[in-house]
């Protein structure tokens, strides 16, 4: 990656992190598989991909929830994965708060909602007495748009998006700075989506915090993010700043995914040509070599199963891993 | 036009310790031969319980259809016998669900789960059944039949058991298709890929196709004709085109704004306030007055009837009543970027 003189502040930075889970003997499932990418500060940074593409493995890499195979994150210019003491990993895990999907099975059944947003500031000492701990607790259900009389309830008596607010409370609880959000749409409705995606950019404005959105929702990928990165078997395949990813998608796999969307605009949808990708994903234990994608590419050639393509800067601030773009190989294509 | 089903004032309730759930309350639908009706709503609004009153498959107890009639090229399936219904389901009418990965038999191969209501319905023998089984694979763009046939359910990925459900549902050349959110499930490259099998198989087999979904996009892209389902009612019913660029309801007007956007850029989603109604109290007016900006006095005492927008587009609405002030619905529903 270039050292480029660039006024914002990289707050993560994400270099050749690898994370591979054994399932067998000498089998490897390389879940993320040297990916590189950085979140400038106050920005949302979406990561988008199908299935088992790594994207979730790669949130949870960042913050430590699984450690790394080989790589770095830095956050804010500490190395997530050095050997950290008891007190130096608390400092991290305030730094960096997750939101998850599932709003029913991320909170504790058995716990108050007080009890469930005030565990951080327990674990962190951040109220001096009950009192401080209870209005802590009380003003975040209000930032969160719901109201203290939640607080003494359990986590069954509310509705998805209601729980989602709660999930999102929770992680505002300890002040951080930098908040993974995985999936935290996907199990609402429609309207509910909404909501909760307005709560997320107005805490952001407010807080001047900074996201990691995970989703496989493209359109609403679009809407929140800054800048967007696109996932394939593990691998980075495109990042680029939303809209010009959106405009001008690069990789054969972007646009497929792109135009795999259905749009709700029935002139549109009865006009559209789309690119319809055939078979499924391969498997991460025994991927492709070269290319992962270059097996449902439909420009691959000999070169994809060769040679892994480079991660390249095609414009300003446009990265992509694939030979049609590489100077040395893009004469074995006929386009 | 040639009706297939026609839905009466359906009413279903279910029976809980708390309360009883009105869940359908009154819908009327019909769904015309070789067409695709899409039904909308978000969870809880009565789509799915609608499909399965259909289907004879609400679960006595606790649920019940406690009024009007779901007439079947004129037969009234609510009437019928379990026995008789058996002649349907399946055969008739059958049934696509959600999840491809909880609705096949693990312990059984797909040729057998296949030929299974072939031997039932059309009396082919075993040697017949699976040769059509085979068939049907292929149909439905599965490589190697043949050796595909003898399988089980984990063999397969998702999107490839998906396409078993779909031979499944239409191994007896059904007149009509519930498919009851076909591809939530799925990623949306492999959604594309089972969309488009659908289609091209309605236009082979003119099977008419009830679509259950949350996602517009889904929608623009499969439907002739939509029906907006909200608190147990449909509150809007309109060719695509009408619901789309002409929506008269403001709930469909929510819908369409709070669906970002992919070609343009907005500065914030248009989100509807509040949730949806508690159906084991419903309101006693329209189930939408509570969330909708243009509430009246009216709204929240009495349920608005149906008013002809056009030949096929139909709203509840006090906002069509005459004395109603004029409301021009909001800008942020031009869809798919464009700007009407």
């Amino acid at each position: 990656m270039t050292t480029q003189k660039n006024e914002r502040q990289k707050y993560v930075e994400v270099n050749n992190l690898k994370k591979h889970f054994k399932v067998g003997r000498n089998a490897y499932l390389r879940a993320v598989d040297d990916v590189s990418f950085y979140i400038y500060k106050g920005e949302t940074f979406g990561l988008v991909g199908e299935s088992g593409c790594g994207k979730s493995t790669t949130g949870r890499t960042i913050i430590r929830l699984y450690d790394a195979t080989a790589g770095e994150v830095l956050i804010d210019g500490v190395n997530v994965h050095a050997k950290k003491s008891r007190a130096e990993l608390k400092d991290l895990n305030k730094k960096v708060q997750m939101i998850f999907q599932d709003p029913y099975a991320s909170l504790n059944p058995r716990m108050t909602v007080k009890d469930i947003i005030a565990e951080g500031i327990d674990v962190h000492n951040i109220a001096k007495s009950k009192k401080e701990r209870d209005e802590r607790v009380y003003h975040l259900l209000e930032t969160v748009g719901l109201n203290r009389e939640h607080a003494n309830r359990y986590p069954h008596e509310f509705s998805g998006g209601q729980r989602q607010r709660i999930g999102i409370a929770r992680a505002l609880a300890v002040d951080p700075e930098f908040i993974i959000c995985d999936e935290p749409i996907s199990a609402l409705d429609v309207s509910i989506q909404a909501q909760v995606v307005n709560l997320l950019e107005k805490l952001q404005k407010e807080r001047g915090l900074t996201y990691l959105f995970i989703a496989h929702d493209l359109s609403m990928v679009k809407h929140i993010s800054d800048r967007v990165g696109v996932m394939y078997l593990g691998k980075m395949t495109e990042v680029a700043e939303s809209d010009e990813l959106y405009d001008n998608p690069l990789h054969p796999y972007t646009q497929a995914l792109l135009s795999a969307i259905p749009v709700p605009d029935p002139d549109y949808e009865r006009t559209r040509e789309r690119i319809i990708l055939e078979g499924d994903v391969p498997s991460p234990v025994n991927p492709p070599s070269g290319c992962r994608f270059r097996t449902r590419c439909p420009f691959a050639t000999e070169v994809c199963a060769q040679v892994t393509p480079r991660w390249t800067e095609q414009r300003k601030d446009h990265w992509v891993a694939c030979h049609l773009y590489d100077d040395e190989y893009k004469g074995n294509f006929n386009r | 036009m040639d009706k297939l089903l026609e839905i009466k004032d359906l009413q279903v309730t279910f029976k809980t310790y708390a309360a009883t759930v009105q869940a359908v309350r009154g819908v009327n639908l019909t769904v015309n031969k070789r067409e695709t009706l899409a039904i909308v709503g978000e969870s809880g609004s009565g789509k799915s319980v609608t499909s399965k009153a259909i289907m004879g498959l609400i679960p006595n107890p606790p649920g019940k259809i406690t009024g009007g009639e779901i007439l079947f090229e004129g037969t009234d399936l609510t009437k019928l016998s379990e026995r008789k219904m058996q002649k349907y389901r399946g055969n008739e009418i059958s049934m696509i669900f959600q999840d491809p990965m909880t609705s096949l038999n693990p312990t059984m191969t797909i040729g057998k789960q296949i030929a299974e209501g072939l031997r039932k319905h059309q009396g082919l023998s075993k040697s017949e059944a699976r040769k059509r089984a085979v068939q049907l694979l292929d149909l439905v763009g599965i490589p190697n039949p043949q050796v595909r046939v003898k399988q089980y359910p984990h063999e397969f990925s998702g999107g490839m058991r998906q396409r078993v459900v779909i031979a499944i549902a239409l191994a007896c050349n059904p007149k009509l298709l519930i498919a009851d959110e076909p591809t939530t499930a799925l990623d949306v490259t492999i959604q594309a890929q089972i969309l488009d099998l659908m289609k091209d198989l309605q236009a082979k087999m003119d099977t008419a196709i009830i679509l259950i979904t949350h996602d517009l996009g889904v929608v623009a892209n499969m439907a002739h004709r939509v029906a907006v389902m909200y608190g147990g009612k449909i509150v809007e019913t309109g060719t695509v085109d009408e619901i789309f660029y002409r929506p008269k309801h403001p709930y469909t007007w929510g819908l369409l704004s709070s669906m970002p956007k992919l070609h343009t850029r907005q500065s914030e989603l248009l989100a509807i306030p509040g949730t949806p109604p508690d159906l084991a109290n419903p309101p006693k007016g329209c189930p939408f007055a509570a969330r909708c900006p243009h509430a009246m006095k009216v709204c929240t005492e009495f349920m608005p009837d149906y008013s002809d927008v056009s030949d096929t587009q139909q709203v509840a609405c006090w906002l069509q009543d005459e004395r109603a002030p004029k409301v021009e619905p909001p800008e942020t529903i031009g869809v798919g970027g464009r700007t009407r």
